[in-house]
């Protein structure tokens, strides 16, 4: 495949909202990052973080070569390694003793050929993936209520709408180009927006109702929302007759759940007031859509959650017309095109699970040796399993679960005591790998992979390769079918291009389906080469004979259960896994921040997107901050019964009191004490085996941080023990935030080791416990670290600019002084990660007249492009006025 | 009739004692200045220049004989005092007879320190102390022979700077583990080192001389280790000690020094004493700008006014091989005092503070002494310091912030000049 510098139209690889982006090689090895106009799910926009994917694609933390025990090795040596050792397992310890763990970050041809290997092949059926994080609980309430795994609506349904409820969704930060998306046709049409989220988000204060719910009693509204249904015939009987069954059960089950506006109020911790407008709302807009993401999935009572609320637009006939029906925002740029191939424990492949004849059809199928028959183990079982030597080798892929799973120190643990480790991986190193990956596979990243992907809108988009691929690196589906071959199947894996890989999958997706499966893209099975390139975004299903997608489903009713009806379903009294408790008294609630994603291998490079959050954090109501005995900026360690974090913490009225909140992104690559999975209980849904991830019981202390300070490098550094740090990524390299408790004395010869190989210019003054060094190669700025007395250091961000440059010999000393050379302070803390722009810059922009944010963007730019700084702006210039007042 | 004023020593010391005094009241003393030296007084400072070429000889002259003639001055030039007679108030002269005095000033300053060690009376075997030394140093260039210097003093650096300058291949050996270090911390003395060693000085150091050996010239140093360092010119400069056989020979007090009081008299009536031949409350200076403050009390007192010298400040501002250096106050901290330092080894730069009870009590700057003058100032003050502590070793803080990234512009020949 031959790279040029023409443009390509590929998609974004961050959430589920699935962007059209247009890549413009700059013939250096880099990217023009823009939003491609055509795409239907962004039409052009994009978010702070795919806007900076350009500054993502540095090899400087790619993994370019396979790696056997600690050795670098070329890829017949590490296939046939990977081939023998998975035999040997198998041979010592049974076909179910080696498991797969997947991500919503691979394409679904390589997605695929995994699932077909395991389930097929190497015959275990523990194949599970990081979507069993994501959005686990919305497909468990899907198939529980459609019969199948199955979003009944679209994104033009949010244009649409004349009321739009967003439940346990900052689509503000998290799926921003949908959020203004919103934002736009509240403009154009007036759309009322309700955000119901225990949190005060971003999203929130756009909103024109915030219900701050209590943790995990989404059900409790649901369920008071269909009695009031109910009661005040506003049911559309014909739908509920004709097109769907169980309806009487549900309906008496939610009066015990919310056997009065009294009760609801109660349990929900929201006014009667609150719980009747929003009753109200809901039951007067016809064009209603509810959005539900992660606060509703990623709970022990997720599929409760999902099924109260569809039963909500089922008794309605709200579904499958435009501007109404339920809508779940995927996490994850791929989940459900992992889940169509069947890349979950609880299913086969190609929406198919395991009756008989569906193991008997794929089987037949793919000629398969080793069918499995059952399910496997969902992740948090799945990770137990290895825990207590019932896995023996697991393959990881594009996943980082040493960060991510719930107890996340127990994974990284139970990892290390694995036979055969193998990680499938773009970066050399992170928390997984570190756990002692025998066999390192270098994959090709986003801008290297070919395939296509699906959003959270049913919408087959491709993806497209840009860059060629460096060092060795392999697409996924290449690696799989390389060992697949040597374990003797190479006849089923004889895949040459993804395409090929694709038509097998869509005609699968249509073999022997008679309309029993809604998914079903064999319309697509005989693409050509060439139209599978050109292939453009398309939504499921598209059976045989047909080209054009399906834009809506079930309108008309039409469900893919035996009798075609939509199952109400009957919820549990919602209560959270794990109770407070004296020991732990707060409520851990855990998700993303705005610039970040994930485990930061990839944002973590872009110096924007580092910004606007630096530093690991917990946000704690001022009430709570005051009873820990904590202190704004000042850290507190957060423990559960699972583990503990240190984190700056931030008092915040977003939170509950009583709540607190931390974000998931930092790793031990990017923090000391940063990493806040293995605080998390992960109590699973018992559905969906989804981990609850948002209401673990916990526990402050405030730790006092008397000494304070920075390190900024052009690459990694050793930062000794006993230091607490945090990383982000810089121009040219990265800055360092650190903090010590205890006299920084004894570190300092680690802290001049730091830059030993460096000329350096050094002050100390251990009396107050002051070490600042700037360190010099070829005469320019290789690194600096400053600690002193918190609150008297100088900002990191005065320095950072000079990292690099050049300095003469005489004026080295003045550095260490911590001042600007031109006086010129810093910017202040980034809030607009598009442009750039920080939080003085704005404030002098509005000191300078402009008094909403069109005229803070016309005056410098921010929030112009994908306006997910918008609701800070706009407390910016709340906080203004407020002062003047 | 005027009183004699006899002054025993024509050092810097002593010169500057009867300028002041001829400045002052030019009309009252008859005043006799006798020097071992043929020569009036000159810049001993700048001996090290003058022999690294420099400075010229005229610019090491202070005031030629037309001077002290114009001035009523007898200068008595190669002639070394040998004894006095404080009941007779008398001086001798070796072979010159007698000076009679009313007051009588001893400034007769140090004189090097010889190694008691094997071979030291070898020719070729010096000191750097004077002008007939550093003749003979310069021929020694001539010669093209290697030299080695003994000691890591201030002197022993500014023989060995001199010599390097003059084209000579040094090798400097020093007994402690660090030059100057009475002066510096091992972080100034690296840099020192450094800068030595930048100009081709080779430094030995903890090496301690075991002997100089050769048949009827100096031809190595042997080392206590067994090494052994070719030279055809050995200069020795293990420090100075204060010259007082003849206080000693005159039953003065001395300990260390001749002993003097506030007002710069020694135990005998009539008897001063000033310069590096004092001690005084405890301390024997070995620096020029001590004596000069002494010569100035005594002037004064000898003017008629109650001047009081109540001691000086230890600070060395001067160029040590080229190199900038200041060193004022405490050196080694007192204990639960605070260090800070400041340093950049590449770039030559250190700066060193000790801060106690909120007060700078002691500083070192190498490299880069712009800061100087704030700094000594804020010793002698005694300053409270709490208010810039953190600061503090950036310099006058308004500085720091206008100056801090500009190119330094180094004003050499001032620094030089300073050096006295």
């Amino acid at each position: 495949m031959a790279f040029g510098t023409a443009s390509v139209r590929t998609t974004c690889p961050y959430c589920g909202v699935g962007c059209g982006v247009v890549a413009t090689p700059d013939g250096q090895g880099g990217l023009a990052i823009a939003g491609d106009p055509a795409h239907p799910a962004n039409f052009g926009r994009l978010c702070s973080k795919g806007a900076a994917l350009g500054e993502t694609l540095g090899l400087s933390t790619r993994l370019l070569h396979p790696v056997v025990d600690g050795k670098q090795v070329d890829w017949a040596t590490a296939l046939d390694a990977v081939a023998s050792r998975l035999t040997e397992v198998i041979t010592t310890h049974g076909r179910e003793s080696v498991a797969f763990y997947l991500s919503g970050q691979l394409l679904t041809e390589d997605y695929y050929v995994a699932n077909k290997l395991a389930k097929g092949f190497l015959g275990t059926p523990h194949v599970d993936t990081n979507s069993r994080l994501c959005m686990a609980s919305s497909v468990a309430g899907h198939r529980r209520s459609f019969g199948a795994d199955v979003v009944p609506g679209c994104y033009a349904d949010l244009d649409e709408a004349d009321l739009i409820v967003l439940v346990g969704s900052n689509a503000a930060w998290c799926h921003p180009v949908l959020f203004q998306r919103i934002v736009a046709a509240r403009r154009a049409r007036g759309t009322r927006l309700i955000v119901v989220d225990p949190r005060r988000t971003a999203t929130a204060e756009e909103a024109d109702r915030h219900l701050a719910i209590a943790p995990g009693q989404d059900t409790v509204l649901f369920a008071h929302l269909l009695t009031q249904l109910a009661d005040t015939d506003a049911l559309d009987r014909a739908f509920i007759e004709t097109h769907t069954t169980g309806f009487g059960e549900t309906l008496a089950r939610a009066r015990e759940i919310a056997p009065s506006l009294a009760a609801t109020a109660t349990r929900t911790g929201l006014s009667e007031a609150e719980v009747s407008e929003f009753v109200g709302a809901w039951r007067d807009t016809d064009k209603v859509v509810t959005v539900y993401s992660q606060g509703v999935n990623q709970s022990a009572q997720g599929t409760d959650k999902v099924t109260s609320i569809v039963a909500c637009h089922l008794a309605t006939g709200r579904i499958g017309k435009p501007g109404t029906g339920p809508l779940s925002f995927t996490g994850q740029p791929n989940a459900m095109g992992g889940r169509e191939v069947g890349g979950l424990a609880n299913m086969l492949a190609a929406h198919m699970g395991f009756a008989p004849a569906e193991v008997d059809r794929v089987r037949r199928f793919w000629n398969a040796p080793h069918i499995v028959t059952g399910e496997g183990l969902k992740a948090v079982d799945l990770f137990d399993a290895v825990a207590d030597g019932r896995i023996k080798a697991l393959w990881v892929m594009g996943t980082n679960p040493a960060v991510s799973l719930p107890r996340a120190d127990a994974v990284r643990t139970a990892l290390q005591t694995l036979d055969l480790l193998l990680v499938s991986e773009n970066v050399v190193s992170n928390d997984t790998l570190g756990a002692g990956a025998h066999v390192r596979l270098p994959a090709a990243a986003w801008s290297e992979k070919d395939g296509t992907v699906t959003n959270s809108e049913r919408r087959i988009s491709r993806q497209r390769a840009v860059l060629p691929r460096p060092g060795e690196a392999k697409p996924d589906w290449w690696i799989l079918s390389g060992v697949a071959a040597r374990l003797g199947y190479g006849a089923a894996f004889a895949y040459t291009s993804p395409a090929a890989i694709f038509r097998e999958h869509a005609a699968l997706s249509g073999f022997e389906n008679d309309g029993a499966r809604a998914f079903d893209i064999s319309g697509l099975a005989d693409l050509g080469d060439e139209e599978y390139d050109a292939l453009a975004p398309i939504q499921w299903p598209v059976p045989r004979g047909q080209r054009e997608g399906t834009v809506r489903l079930f309108g008309a009713g039409g469900f893919v259960t035996t009798d075609g009806r939509a199952r109400f379903v009957p919820a549990a009294m919602p209560t959270l896994a794990a109770a407070v408790s004296p020991r732990y008294p707060l409520r851990l609630n855990t998700g993303r921040i705005r610039d970040q994603w994930h485990t930061m291998t990839r944002t973590g490079l872009s110096p924007r997107l580092g910004a606007h959050r630096p530093e690991p954090f917990v946000e704690v109501h001022p009430d709570d901050v005051a009873r820990f005995g904590l202190s704004d900026g000042g850290f507190a360690k957060v423990e559960t019964a699972h583990g503990e974090a240190v984190l700056r913490v931030v008092a915040t009225e977003v939170v509950r009191s009583g709540e607190i909140f931390a974000p998931i992104h930092w790793t031990a690559e990017t923090s000391s004490h940063g990493r806040v999975g293995p605080l998390v209980a992960g109590a699973t849904d018992p559905y969906s085996g989804q981990p609850e991830a948002k209401a673990t019981p916990a526990t402050m202390t405030p730790v006092t941080m008397r000494r304070a300070g920075f390190a900024l490098s052009r690459g990694p550094l050793s930062l000794p023990d006993g230091l607490w740090w945090s990383r982000i990524a810089v121009a040219g390299g990265f800055a360092w935030s650190l903090a010590s408790d205890a006299p920084i004395e004894a570190l300092v010869p680690a802290i001049r080791a730091l830059f030993s190989d460096c000329e350096c210019a050094e002050l100390h003054d251990p009396a107050r416990d002051v070490i600042r060094i700037a360190a010099f190669a070829d005469a320019r700025l290789a690194g600096a670290v400053f600690i002193g007395p918190a609150g008297q250091v100088p900002r990191w961000e005065t320095l950072a600019p000079m990292v690099g440059e050049a300095f003469a010999p005489a004026t080295r000393l003045a550095l260490l002084s911590g001042r600007a050379p031109d006086g010129a302070a810093a910017c202040g803390p980034l809030v607009c990660a598009c442009f750039s722009v920080g939080r003085d810059a704005i404030l002098a922009a509005v000191a300078a007249g402009a008094t909403d944010t069109a005229a803070i963007g016309a005056a410098v730019m921010a929030g112009t492009n994908c306006g997910s700084c918008l609701p800070e702006l706009k407390r910016l210039l709340a906080e203004v006025s407020r002062a003047a007042a | 009739m005027r009183e004699r004023l006899v002054v025993v020593g024509n050092g810097m010391v002593g010169l500057r004692l009867v300028e002041e005094v001829t400045r002052r009241v030019p009309e009252r003393f008859d005043i006799t200045v006798i020097g071992a030296e043929p020569v009036p007084a000159y810049n001993r400072v700048l001996l090290s220049a003058l022999l690294a070429d420099e400075v010229t000889d005229e610019e090491c002259r202070f005031r030629d004989r037309r001077w002290y003639l114009a001035n009523r001055v007898r200068l008595i030039t190669g002639a070394r005092a040998t004894g006095i007679d404080t009941a007779e108030r008398e001086v001798r002269i070796g072979g010159h007879g007698v000076v009679p005095f009313d007051r009588l000033v001893l400034a007769t300053g140090s004189e090097p320190i010889r190694l008691p060690a094997p071979g030291m009376d070898l020719p070729g075997v010096i000191t750097f102390r004077d002008l007939a030394d550093v003749a003979l140093m310069r021929e020694a260039a001539r010669r093209g022979s290697p030299a080695v210097v003994i000691g890591g003093g201030l002197l022993g650096l500014e023989a060995a700077y001199g010599l390097a300058r003059a084209g000579v291949a040094v090798t400097l050996v020093h007994l402690a583990d660090r030059v100057m270090e009475r002066q510096l911390d091992h972080g100034a003395a690296r840099i020192v080192e450094a800068a030595m060693r930048e100009r081709g000085i080779d430094i030995v150091l903890e090496a301690q001389t075991a002997a100089v050996e050769g048949r009827d010239q100096v031809e190595a140093v042997r080392l206590a280790d067994g090494r052994r360092l070719p030279a055809g010119l050995v200069v020795v400069a293990v420090g100075v000690r204060p010259s007082v056989g003849l206080a000693v020979g005159a039953g003065l007090s001395v300990e260390r020094g001749v002993v003097v009081d506030d007002r710069l008299a020694t135990s005998a009536q009539r008897v001063h004493a000033i310069g590096e031949c004092v001690s005084h409350r405890g301390t024997v200076y070995g620096l020029v700008e001590p004596g000069y403050a002494q010569a100035v009390v005594l002037a004064r007192r000898l003017a008629g006014e109650d001047a009081r010298y109540t001691g000086t400040l230890l600070a060395t501002r001067l160029k040590v091989s080229g190199v900038p250096v200041f060193s004022a106050g405490d050196v080694t901290p007192p204990a639960g005092a605070e260090v800070i330092t400041l340093s950049d080894a590449a770039a030559g730069r250190y700066a060193r503070l000790v801060v106690a009870e909120n007060r700078l009590v002691g500083a070192i700057l190498v490299g880069e002494t712009r800061h100087a003058g704030f700094f000594q100032d804020l010793i002698t003050r005694r300053a409270d310091v709490s208010g810039m502590r953190d600061a503090l070793v950036f310099g006058p803080r308004a500085e720091a912030t206008a100056v801090a990234f500009e190119p330094e512009t180094e004003p050499a020949a001032e620094a030089v000049a300073e050096a006295a």
